[in-house]
C-alpha cells in the first residue's frame, strides 16, 4: 500500500473517538481547523522523511504503556525563588500552585482563555504551529492543537522579578497528556521560563512563544527523569527585532523523546540560541533532537548546541536546520552537535543541514561522534583520580559547552550536578 | 625506595621487546638520571612504571617501597606515591586546572584514607606553591594545559608535583621544549621538593638539565637495558664523546 494510504488509514483509526474538547467560538475553529489539517497531513510514520531515524510509533498509537516516573522524578530548582504553576496527569492543579499573580505576567489557563468567546491568545493559538508546518510537516503538534485539554497563557507585559515555573506531576503512571502553553512577550520585556518534570507516562507538549521586539525569553527544561516515558515536544517561536530566545533542554532518560524546536527570526539583529545535553544508557533510551531556524531578518544570530552521552545501545538522533532565506544578509549561524559514545553498542545518528539564499552569511555546522579520550583519561588516573571519576570529569568537559548556554548560573549549575550524578551512577 | 629487577616489556599490539631486563635500585632521597639515544626505551620504562596501557610485562619486577607497582591501577600507583612528570602534558579542554589538581589531590588523600583538603586549605597552598613557579592566577583557572606554552606545561607539572607530594618522582625529557630560562625555573621547582624522604629519577638527552638538577647516580640506557651506572661524571662523557664509545665499550 502507498504511504499517503497507509497513513490516512492509520490517522482515521487513531481518531476514532477522538473528540475536540468544548470551548469557545475562537477556539473551536481553531482545533476544528487544526483537526481538517491533521486529517488532511496524515500522522507521522518511520517511513516519512523526517522520521527516518526515529519511529513515532510509541508516540502516535493508541496504547500507552506506563512509565515510572512516580518513582523517578525528584523536585529541581527548589532554591529558586519563583511563581510555580503545577500540572499533575496533564490538568493544571491551583491548590497545589503558587499564587499566579506575579507583577508583569499575566497567567490564564488554557481553558479559561478557551472558553471566553474573546481573549489575547487567539493570535497565537495554532498559529505559529500552522507556520512551522512549512516547509516541513509537524502533525503531532497540529494533534496538540485540535485536542490539548490543558495548558498555560503567559503574557509578559513587563520584567517579572522570578521566573515562572511550569512543573509536571504524575499521580497515576498511565496517562496520556497533551498540553498547549502559548507565552506572549510585548517589547522590551523579559521572562524566565522554566518547565520540568514528566506530564505522562505519554505527553504532546506544544509551546508557542511570540517574542516581540527587544524581549528576551529565558527557557529551561529538564525533562523527567522516567525510564519508560514517551514524549514529543515542539517549541514554535517568532522573534522580533533586537529580540533574544534561549532555550535549553536537559534530558537524562526517557525511551522516547522528540524535542522539536522551531524558531523565524523575523526582525533584524535578534538572537536564538538552542542547546541541549541527553545522556542515555540502555537499548530502551531513543532521543531525537530536531531542530529548525529560520532566518528572514538583517543580522540575526542563531546558535544550534547539542551534546548527547550515550552508553550500552541507546540512541540519540539530531536533525538540525538553518534556513537563510534571501534577504536576511549578515546572518550568523552556528551548529554543532556532538555525541560521546561511552562503549560500541551506542549510537547516534546526525543530519545537519544549511541552506542559504542570502550571499553575505557566516554559517559554520558540525557533528562529530567521539569515545573517551583515552591519554587524557591516563593522565588524569595518573595524578591518582580513580577511573570512574577521571570518565565523569571528562563527559562534563565534553558537555559544557552546552551548558554554558544556559544564562543563569544557579541553574546550569543545578543541572551539572544531576549530570554528574547520573554520570556517577551510569560508570 | 624503587626497586626494579630483570624488567622485560613488551608492546601489547606487536610483538616488539622494547625492555629487555632493567635493573635499576633508587635509594630513598636518590636522584637517579637515565639518558640514552632515541629509541633505547627511556619512555617506555617511565609509561610502564605508571602503567600506561598497551605495555605488556613479560618479566621482571617493579616495586616502591616493596609494594609490587605492576599489579596497580594507575590511581593506584599515584595513590602510593609515583609521579610521572610527562614529556608531553595533556591538554583537557572544559577541565579547569584548579577543579583538576583539587579533585587529584583529594582522590590521592580519600584512597589513603585521608581526610580531603578544605578548600580554603587547598587554595592557599595551591597559591603558594603556584607563585613559587611564577605561575599566575590565570594559569590556575584556564582548562588544564590548554594554551599553555611549553614552559608553562612544564610547570604545569612541577606544580601538580608539589601539590601532590609524591616519593618517587619520575620526569621523563622534563627539559624538552624548554627555553634556558624555563629550565632554570623548573629545576628550581624540582630541586626545592628534594628531599630525604622522596627520590627522583631524571631521563634525560642532554647533560644540560643535570647542571641544575645534580644526581647522585648517572645510568646509561641502550636496546632496552642499562648498560652503564656512574656519577655525574658519566653525564659529562655523553655530552663531550656522545654514546657510540660508551656503546662500542659495552658490546
Amino acid at each position: 500500500m502507498a504511504l499517503p494510504q497507509i497513513k490516512a488509514d492509520a490517522t482515521k483509526d487513531r481518531l476514532i473517538g477522538m473528540a475536540i474538547p468544548a470551548c469557545g467560538a475562537w477556539a473551536t475553529t481553531a482545533r476544528q481547523d487544526a483537526l481538517n489539517r491533521l486529517i488532511a497531513m496524515g500522522l507521522p510514520h518511520k517511513r516519512d522523511e523526517y522520521w527516518r531515524y526515529t519511529d513515532p510509533a510509541l508516540l502516535v498509537g493508541t496504547e500507552v504503556s506506563p512509565s515510572d516516573a512516580l518513582r523517578t522524578d525528584t523536585p529541581i530548582f527548589m532554591d529558586k525563588d519563583k511563581v510555580r504553576l503545577i500540572f499533575v496527569d496533564g490538568v493544571f492543579d491551583a491548590d497545589a500552585s503558587d499564587d499566579p499573580t506575579l507583577e508583569g505576567v499575566e497567567i490564564t489557563r488554557l481553558v479559561d482563555a478557551q472558553a471566553a468567546d474573546v481573549h489575547w491568545a487567539q493570535g497565537l493559538y495554532g498559529q505559529l504551529e500552522t507556520a512551522g508546518q512549512n516547509p516541513v510537516d509537524r502533525p503531532l503538534a497540529i494533534m496538540n492543537t485540535a485536542f490539548a485539554t490543558d495548558g498555560v497563557c503567559i503574557h509578559v507585559t513587563g520584567k517579572p522579578s522570578k521566573p515562572l515555573h511550569i512543573s509536571y506531576r504524575q499521580s497515576s503512571d498511565a496517562s496520556d497528556v497533551v498540553l498547549h502553553h502559548v507565552v506572549k512577550l510585548d517589547a522590551g520585556t523579559e521572562l524566565t521560563l522554566l518547565e520540568t518534570g514528566t506530564p505522562g507516562a505519554r505527553s504532546n507538549v506544544v509551546l508557542e512563544a511570540d517574542v516581540a521586539d527587544n524581549a528576551t525569553l529565558h527557557h529551561v527544561r529538564p525533562q523527567g527523569r522516567a525510564h519508560n516515558r514517551a514524549v514529543a515536544t515542539h517549541l514554535f517561536a517568532r522573534v522580533g527585532t533586537e529580540a533574544t530566545l534561549k532555550s535549553f533542554t536537559l534530558a537524562m532518560n526517557g525511551k522516547m523523546t522528540r524535542n522539536e524546536f522551531v524558531a523565524d527570526i523575523i526582525g533584524d539583529d535578534a538572537v536564538v540560541h538552542v542547546g541541549g545535553v541527553c545522556v542515555g544508557d540502555g537499548k530502551d533510551f531513543h532521543h531525537d533532537d530536531t531542530v529548525f531556524i529560520t532566518h528572514d531578518a538583517l543580522n540575526g544570530e542563531s546558535r544550534q548546541v547539542f551534546k548527547k552521552v550515550l552508553r550500552n545501545a541507546a540512541t540519540g538522533v539530531f536533525q538540525g536546520k538553518i534556513l537563510v532565506k534571501a534577504g536576511a544578509q549578515k546572518t550568523d549561524g552556528y551548529q554543532i552537535s556532538q555525541s560521546l559514545l561511552l562503549d560500541e553498542d551506542a549510537q547516534f545518528l546526525a543530519k545537519p543541514e544549511l541552506e542559504i539564499y542570502a550571499d553575505d552569511v557566516a554559517c559554520s555546522h558540525g557533528s562529530t561522534t567521539g569515545a573517551i579520550d583515552e591519554t587524557a583519561l591516563f593522565y588524569l588516573r595518573s595524578r591518582g583520580v580513580p577511573e570512574q571519576q577521571a570518565t565523569t570529569l571528562l563527559t562534563l568537559a565534553f558537555l559544557a559547552e552546552a551548558l554554558d548556554e544556559i544564562a543563569d548560573e544557579a541553574l546550569a549549575e543545578e543541572l551539572r550536578d544531576r549530570l554528574e550524578g547520573w554520570l556517577a551512577r551510569h560508570g | 625506595m624503587l626497586e626494579i629487577k630483570n624488567l622485560h616489556v613488551q608492546l601489547e599490539e606487536e610483538d616488539k621487546q622494547i625492555l629487555k631486563g632493567v635493573d635499576l635500585k633508587i635509594g630513598a632521597g636518590e636522584v637517579h638520571a637515565i639518558m640514552g639515544p632515541n629509541g633505547s626505551g627511556k619512555s617506555t620504562l617511565s609509561y610502564v612504571l605508571s602503567g600506561k596501557d598497551g605495555y605488556e610485562v613479560t618479566d621482571g619486577s617493579a616495586t616502591l617501597e616493596d609494594v609490587d607497582l605492576l599489579d596497580m591501577d594507575p590511581e593506584e600507583r599515584a595513590a602510593a606515591g609515583l609521579f610521572l612528570a610527562f614529556q608531553y602534558p595533556v591538554e583537557i579542554p572544559g577541565v579547569g586546572n584548579m577543579t583538576f589538581l583539587r579533585t587529584a589531590v583529594n582522590a590521592q588523600r580519600k584512597s589513603r584514607g585521608e581526610e580531603e583538603m578544605s578548600a580554603g586549605d587547598f587554595l592557599k597552598e595551591v597559591r603558594a606553591r603556584a607563585k613559587e613557579l611564577k605561575i599566575d592566577a590565570d594559569m590556575l583557572k584556564r582548562p588544564v594545559n590548554v594554551g599553555f606554552s611549553g614552559g608553562e606545561k612544564k610547570r604545569n607539572e612541577i606544580l601538580q608535583m608539589a601539590m601532590l607530594a609524591p616519593k618517587m618522582c619520575v620526569l621523563d625529557e622534563t627539559d624538552s621544549g624548554l627555553d634556558v630560562d624555563a629550565m632554570k625555573l623548573v629545576s628550581e621547582g624540582v630541586n626545592a621538593l628534594r628531599s630525604e624522604g622522596r627520590s627522583f629519577l631524571v631521563i634525560t638527552h642532554y647533560q644540560r638539565l643535570l647542571d641544575h638538577i645534580k644526581p647522585d647516580v648517572v645510568h646509561i640506557m641502550a636496546n632496552g637495558r642499562i648498560i652503564k651506572t656512574g656519577g655525574p661524571e658519566l653525564a659529562l662523557e655523553v655530552e663531550n664523546n656522545g654514546y657510540a664509545d660508551i656503546l662500542a665499550e659495552v658490546s
